[in-house]
């Protein structure tokens, strides 16, 4: 029983979903916004399980002394600080919002902007003419980056139309065939979720 | 002064009908545009001559509009009056229209059959395994690697740092990748190797740890299941890599595994996993983040592969029967798209106009 209730359930939640998906009939349409509006409201419950889980495990680091606890107070007193300011002022709130834009959105910007050196990092190993696939890699790149810029439009004229046509033709049909495949791969495994034949995302393998 | 003001009736060419594939909620207008014409009245009755009230006006340069205030079944009339500098046109009377509510969505007839047509030939195969036929299945380097990278994580003392992406349970690819996870933990649990879920939605967290303590008790060993190990960390994107990469900087796992859905942050992850010196092993089914896998990772499960992953790695028959029609549907796709480029290329749209979406 422990594992049929739940495939019963994801069967008849999936199997509707998906009926739903084909018929506009109102009275389908408005059950599956309810059943999708549920799922918001699981999700809601959740944020409160997931700040208890970070409070739970930060207080443990810092009772038992493990390493680097001191960060753990640090985290503790910014989670309750941004708890505060939202309480007392709101989401739209004077202090909640002065630490969004001043301290997250910094911190966040900080974090992408390493992507512009972990790209030319990436590029390095990638881009070594290793195989004959890594040349032709190293090929179409170096092309397509002085195409994109104008020292590339002042050594050759047609260089910007060439990183065109490989970014539309061979790039796109790549790209589309990726697509066809992961398509193809998530109706699989859809149907082998509906079917209970895949069952271990649900903690349980063959019965 | 006098004020001269020309009306033009029917200087507007109106076409409405019921809304194709709906509830039979609405009714669809479409005119002609003038560039004249500096806004539109739209009119409605339910006689033909008479009784026309304005329900909605729109701006100039908007050629079509969606009437949702219908009851189906009732019949509609429709004019429009377009207000110019010092002119006012009219449209002629078009109706009556009556929505009616379809059962089924014609625009996604094509979706539906090659639906059924890949259902069919996936459970074709999978009753052929569940007969107990050998079926064969090319290999993919990328799992084969997966309890190699475990081994060596073992051999090194050192833990698994297992990262599903940074969307919800609802994405298919955070399913996809929880059945591999439930696979990972077996190995690890069986090992005795720690292993790591950093997460970055609360419901996945929740998952996370069931999967994995069912995954210990199924191999034996509840023991060594550590509800800490898998944690939610934040639901901020970049947030989150900060606290992923700080995993890995301080514990230094000998293995890294991003099997889920990722974005920008696919490459500030594996950058990091790989100045760690950690073995990556990477799944995604976002094809602008493959490039970065492929680039930084040591193997790269691209896009189907990770929702064949769970299936392979079990090698359960019936799985490998329902990978086994995957791959068929694959071919007839492939087929379609050679049939449909060499009729296009003839001149015959026949072919072509069977996929076509119908209005």
């Amino acid at each position: 029983m422990k594992s049929i209730l739940p495939i019963i359930v994801v069967f008849g939640f999936g199997f509707f979903m998906l009926v739903s998906f084909f018929i506009p009939l109102k009275g389908i349409q408005d059950t599956s916004q309810t059943f999708q509006n549920w799922y918001i409201g699981v999700m809601a419950f959740f944020i409160f399980i997931g700040i208890f889980n970070i409070i739970k495990i930060n207080l443990e680091k810092i009772q038992r002394r493990l390493r680097d606890w001191q960060y753990s107070i640090i985290l503790l007193i910014c989670l309750l600080v941004m708890m505060a300011a939202g309480f007392i002022g709101g989401p739209e709130g004077g202090l909640f919002l002065y630490f969004y834009k001043n301290v997250q959105i910094p911190l966040g910007a900080t974090m992408f902007s390493l992507l512009a050196f972990f790209v030319a990092s990436a590029a390095f190993r990638a881009f070594r003419a290793r195989s004959p696939e890594a040349t032709l890699l190293l090929i179409a790149a170096v092309l397509v980056m002085i195409g994109r810029v104008p020292i590339g439009y002042w050594i050759w004229h047609g260089f910007p139309n060439l990183v065109e046509w490989i970014m539309t033709v061979p790039n796109t049909a790549a790209k589309r065939g990726i697509l066809f495949g992961i398509d193809l791969g998530m109706i699989s495994m859809g149907l082998r979720v509906l079917l209970g034949i895949e069952r271990s995302y649900m903690g349980g393998g063959k019965e | 002064m006098f004020l001269i003001l020309l009306i033009l009736v029917q200087g507007i060419s109106l076409d409405v009908y019921d809304t194709p594939n709906d509830d039979g909620s609405s009714i669809t207008l479409s005119w002609s545009s003038d560039t004249l014409i500096s806004s539109y009245q739209i009119l409605r009755s339910i006689f033909p001559e008479h009784d026309f009230k304005e329900i909605a006006r729109v701006e100039s340069g908007k050629t079509t509009y969606v009437d949702t205030a219908v009851k189906a079944g009732t019949k509609y009339y429709y004019r429009i009056k377009g207000a110019g500098l010092d002119t006012v046109f009219f449209s002629n009377t078009a109706g009556p229209v009556r929505p009616i509510a379809q059962i089924f969505n014609l625009g996604r007839l094509n979706i539906a059959v090659c639906m059924i047509i890949l259902f069919a030939v996936i459970l074709f195969y999978i009753s052929r395994a569940r007969k107990g036929e050998k079926l064969y299945i090319r290999k993919i380097p990328a799992l084969t690697a997966v309890e190699e990278a475990i081994g060596r994580a073992t051999e090194m003392g050192k833990p698994v740092l297992f990262v599903p992406g940074i969307m919800d349970i609802d994405n298919p690819q955070t399913i996809a990748a929880m059945s591999i996870l439930a696979r990972v933990a077996e190995k690890t649990a069986e090992y005795g190797t720690p292993l790591y879920v950093p997460t970055s939605k609360a419901m996945a967290m929740s998952m996370a740890q069931q999967v994995v303590k069912e995954s210990a008790t199924k191999v034996g060993r509840p023991d060594w299941f550590n509800a800490d190990n898998i944690r939610y960390l934040t639901d901020d994107q970049f947030g989150y890599v900060s606290a992923v990469d700080g995993m890995m900087v301080r514990e230094k796992p000998a293995t890294n595994l991003y099997l889920g859905c990722f974005y920008a942050e696919s490459l500030i992850l594996a950058e990091t996993g790989h100045y760690t010196g950690a073995i990556q092993i990477a799944g995604t089914a976002m094809p602008d983040q493959l490039p970065f896998f492929v680039a930084a990772c040591d193997y790269t499960l691209l896009g189907e592969e990770l929702y064949a992953a769970s299936a392979y790695l079990s090698q359960e028959p019936i799985q490998i029967g329902s990978l086994k029609g995957q791959d068929f549907g694959k071919l007839i796709f492939i087929l379609v798209i050679v049939i449909g480029v060499i009729t296009r290329l003839l001149g015959n749209q026949y072919f072509y106009n069977l996929f076509k979406t119908t209005r």
